[in-house]
């Protein structure tokens, strides 16, 4: 099972992938998906190093990717009344630092691709000595609500979705 | 201009808006690049197009083709993924080449001035 369907979930996307590319649901499509989505995986397993991610909590993840959508549109808003209304001298932007607690590389790939969707903020780097985590926003008020807001309400539901079963992986070989 | 003329009201209202409402988006991230002062605002511009002035159109394009074709067309949703995939890579990318050119710019002149002060003293 493992060995021929390494990540269900991406065989699924890309079954889902197929079907909306095709507009139909016809059993032949169908069937062509279902080989999509069985053979990619399985001839691109050794360009992943690391192994397909494993997504522990599904609810967490949809709620996490809701409240980004929402966050997103929220300061779509706010950067576009800046650009319009603000003169550009008064714009504080400002480069800051964010420690992290996130290792996993999926984790961070899904932190960086959600920060950089939302306008306001782009992901520079990751300092490597510290994991710091360095981020250009547009407009800085308080270095500190960034700080909390990224931890809370964008790191701490990654890690709860990609590093849990690591965790319990390791507790079991300790 | 045929099948446009066949849509019902009920799906004409939210298609026009949508299609104002992210063409006054991605204008605004357009004024965006125009306006603000330096490179590292300007690349906050461009993302307000990608996500939500993008967003609209799609949503635009899926209530339109849905009406006219009286089938559920939803493969949009594809283009927004694909969008919502790559384009926070390339600002990432992007960012970071600024940044280094900048690092760079700043060792090079620190070099020089390293080297003249080592002619001073050399003199």
């Amino acid at each position: 099972m493992k060995r021929w369907l390494p990540s269900p979930l991406l065989s699924l996307c890309l079954l889902l992938m197929w079907l909306l590319l095709n507009q139909t649901i016809e059993p032949a499509h169908l069937l062509l998906g279902a080989v999509l989505g069985i053979v990619a995986p399985v001839l691109a397993r050794p360009l992943q190093p690391q192994g397909y991610p494993r997504i522990s909590r599904p609810f967490v993840l949809f709620r996490l990717l809701w409240l980004s959508l929402i966050e997103i549109v929220r300061s779509c808003f706010n950067v576009s009344r800046i650009i319009l209304f603000r003169r550009t001298e008064g714009v504080n932007s400002q480069f800051i630092h964010i420690p992290l607690d996130l290792r996993d590389p999926y984790g961070l790939a899904l932190l960086s691709c959600l920060i950089n969707s939302t306008p306001g903020t782009v992901w520079v780097e990751i300092v490597p000595d510290t994991h710091e985590l360095l981020l250009h926003v547009f407009d800085l008020h308080d270095e500190q609500w960034w700080i909390d807001t990224i931890k809370s309400h964008y790191e701490q539901p990654i890690i709860e979705v990609f590093e849990q079963p690591r965790h319990s992986e390791r507790e079991k070989t300790t | 201009m045929n099948i446009a003329e066949t849509l019902p009201t009920w799906a004409a209202l939210p298609v026009a808006f949508l299609l104002v409402l992210g063409g006054l988006i991605s204008l605004v991230g357009a004024l965006g690049l125009l306006r603000l002062a330096n490179f590292y605002q300007r690349i906050h511009g461009p993302a307000i197009t990608v996500t939500l002035g993008a967003g609209c159109i799609l949503i635009a394009s899926m209530i339109y083709f849905t009406a006219t074709q009286s089938r559920l067309v939803i493969h949009e949703l594809l283009i927004s993924v694909f969008v919502l995939m790559t384009a926070p890579v390339v600002a990432m990318m992007i960012m970071r080449a600024a940044v280094y050119r900048d690092l760079r710019k700043e060792h090079v002149a620190d070099k020089e001035k390293t080297g003249t002060d080592r002619t001073a003293t050399g003199a």
